[in-house]
């Protein structure tokens, strides 16, 4: 059995969130939902969660009880310790009394949090914060894992951490769906939805979006934007040329799925000006 | 400095609940001290009993004894009882014995009872005996409503703060997604402040009685379920605040413009009878104003629960209206509209 968005739409005080959005949410499978500010990723996720009704389109999931929920606030109890959290989350989900234990101190070692199980919740860095919200989650051992943006504001070693436990769900066959801003996350995944202003721009696996941007790409050294649909990389400019064909001074360079992405983002922007 | 002030203003001029409290809260501070504050009683409910009763209520000249009961066959026993649930604050008996029955915890009536009674002539004048509270002391009749108020503080504004604090930190949407029955989770909330609202209460009513000296004379079950009634408004009123406060200082202001009438206009302080009309009907929707009755009724003079049925009713409707308010805006906190009434949904085709 599979879940996710089919074709949702969704609008708020006249504000577009989501326009005939697809998202697959397949079990064992990472479901990457990449975009910027705005772009609708958490309103993805509230709808799959359940905490809201879109206005058209379907939506598959699991009874409650089978989800994880992780909101971008990270959603612990600061008054509470780590093992506190762990404790309410078991109670909540109804856990069997003896298994409590075992499930509690599997996550929090491999979280990295066993040492620190007696410490409030709002004394815990960014990073173990993130990490025990994604624990709670997984408590339970959801069918389906929707995490708002694990790695937003957390250091490089919690980031690997993270995703290493968001990895070991899906293996475990858990269908996880993770919103975030970071591109290079996103390469990562099963299946890639790329969101810009509530529309899917593209979607599908990393590489078939990839090889799907069509003209060439290119590098170029010059102080000055070297070309309209150019970003910074670096000291260097990326050039994208639809037409095939790079302008001068321009060298070509092999793309990668950064520049992917935000050439289909910028394909996207075209295609709405147009 | 100049930035600073266009800032606060620009600030001030989205922060609605601010300026509300600005503008909102002067104004009836004045119209409350206009018309509220009145420590003066002109309209004392007077019983006039015994024989020749009727002759008697036709000769009270002083015009701030209002005769609302004449009873030729009542007895001294009898106008006790009438002060006693509260049906007249003074009670002239008639007859072989005649006397003057003043409720002494309606201080402010009392009061101006006998400043009336003192301009008579001592030999025209029965007997004045003050019931309840001889002494006119104040803290005996401030405690019992000091209780309410207390119990209104932890209850609106402690329990806002509870559930708007899992609604900043995220957890309220953690909780949305668990499979907890929204009831559970308003009921997880108030229980506890309950059981500590309860402590507070004995506590106060002990240190009352133990410090101040106040009695407590009658039914202590009746004023547990007075009191417990009570608890459950002022929680439903914290739960209200709760569902239309984004964050904590949203919560206190908004608790706090609950709180503050009930001080002002639920006898606490001014007699509700001294009120102006224009102002007195507030007192009589707040939730207080019938706590302190139940709690001065019980607490000084045994009011038994027969003749404090119509505030214990009024505050078990309030609190059913209230609290189902609350849960029905809680719960649509906890639940977007419509998923409480589907099945669960099929998968999505691939």
């Amino acid at each position: 059995m599979s879940w996710g968005l089919r074709n949702v739409r969704l609008a708020r005080g006249g504000v577009v969130a989501l326009a005939g959005v697809t998202v697959p949410a397949d079990p064992g499978r990472i479901t990457v939902i990449v975009g910027g500010d705005g772009a609708g990723k958490t309103s993805c996720l509230r709808v799959l969660a359940g905490l809201t009704e879109p206005d058209a389109g379907a939506v598959g999931r699991p009874a409650r009880d089978r989800i994880g929920y992780v909101p971008a606030t990270v959603g612990l109890y600061a008054d509470l310790t780590i093992a506190e959290n762990l404790e309410f989350t078991a109670r909540a989900y109804r856990i069997p009394r003896a298994e409590r234990p075992r499930k509690a101190s599997e996550l929090l070692e491999l979280t990295g949090l066993a040492s620190a199980r007696a410490r409030l919740g709002g004394q815990l860095s960014g990073g173990m914060q993130r990490k025990l919200s994604v624990a709670m989650a997984l408590l339970h051992g959801p069918e389906l894992l929707i995490i708002d943006e694990p790695t937003t504001g957390v250091d490089p070693v919690s980031r690997v951490e993270l995703w290493r436990l968001i990895t070991r769900a899906a293996d475990g066959g858990t269908a996880v769906v993770v919103s975030t801003t970071y591109v290079n996350e996103a390469a990562r995944a099963a299946c890639v939805v790329l969101l810009e202003a509530g529309a899917v721009v593209r979607s599908g696996r990393p590489d078939d979006i990839l090889h799907g941007i069509p003209g060439v790409f290119g590098t170029a050294l010059s102080v000055g934007r070297p070309a309209p649909l150019s970003w910074r990389r670096g000291a260097a400019w990326r050039v994208w040329a639809p037409s095939g064909r790079l302008p001068d001074g321009v060298s070509p360079a092999e793309p990668d799925f950064n520049d992917a992405v935000v050439a289909a983002s910028l394909a996207g922007e075209r295609e709405g000006r147009a | 400095m100049l930035a600073m002030i266009v800032k606060e203003f620009r600030e001030l001029r989205r922060d609605r609940r601010t300026v509300a409290m600005l503008v909102v809260l002067p104004v009836m501070l004045l119209v409350v001290f206009g018309y509220a504050a009145n420590f003066s009683v002109h309209d004392i409910p007077t019983a006039v009993v015994g024989p020749g009763a009727a002759q008697a209520a036709a000769t009270v000249a002083e015009p701030a004894f209002h005769v609302t009961e004449v009873d030729p066959a009542g007895d001294e026993a009898g106008a006790e009882a009438l002060l006693r649930d509260g049906k007249a604050v003074v009670a002239v008996v008639t007859g072989a014995a005649p006397a003057v029955l003043l409720d002494g915890t309606q201080l402010f009536s009392t009061q101006t009872a006998l400043a009336a009674l003192s301009r008579q002539s001592p030999s025209a004048r029965p007997p004045v005996r003050i019931l309840y509270n001889p002494d006119l002391t104040t803290s005996w009749v401030m405690v019992p409503g000091l209780a309410g108020l207390i119990l209104v503080f932890i209850g609106t504004l402690i329990t806002s703060l509870g559930v708007v604090r899992e609604r900043q930190s995220g957890t309220l949407e953690q909780l949305a997604v668990m499979p907890l029955r929204a009831w559970d989770v308003i009921a997880g909330k108030i229980v506890p402040y309950l059981i500590l609202a309860a402590v507070d209460l004995v506590l106060i009513v002990a240190i009352g009685m133990g410090v101040f000296h106040v009695p407590f004379v009658g039914n202590v079950a009746v004023f547990a379920l007075g009191a417990a009634l009570f608890l459950l408004v002022t929680l439903g009123m914290g739960v209200l605040v709760s569902t239309v406060s984004q964050n904590q200082g949203q919560a206190i202001q908004l608790a706090f413009m609950l709180v503050l009438p009930q001080v002002l206009l639920s006898g606490l302080i001014f007699p509700v009878s001294a009120m102006a009309a224009g102002v007195r009907w507030i007192s009589y929707v707040l939730p207080l104003t019938y706590f302190i009755e139940v709690s001065r009724g019980v607490m000084l003079k045994d009011t038994p629960i027969g003749a404090l049925w119509e505030p214990i009713a009024l505050l078990a409707v309030l609190a059913v209206a209230v609290l189902g308010l609350a849960v029905t805006r809680f719960r649509a906190d906890l639940a977007p509209a419509g998923r409480a009434r589907r099945p669960a949904r099929p998968a999505v085709a691939q």
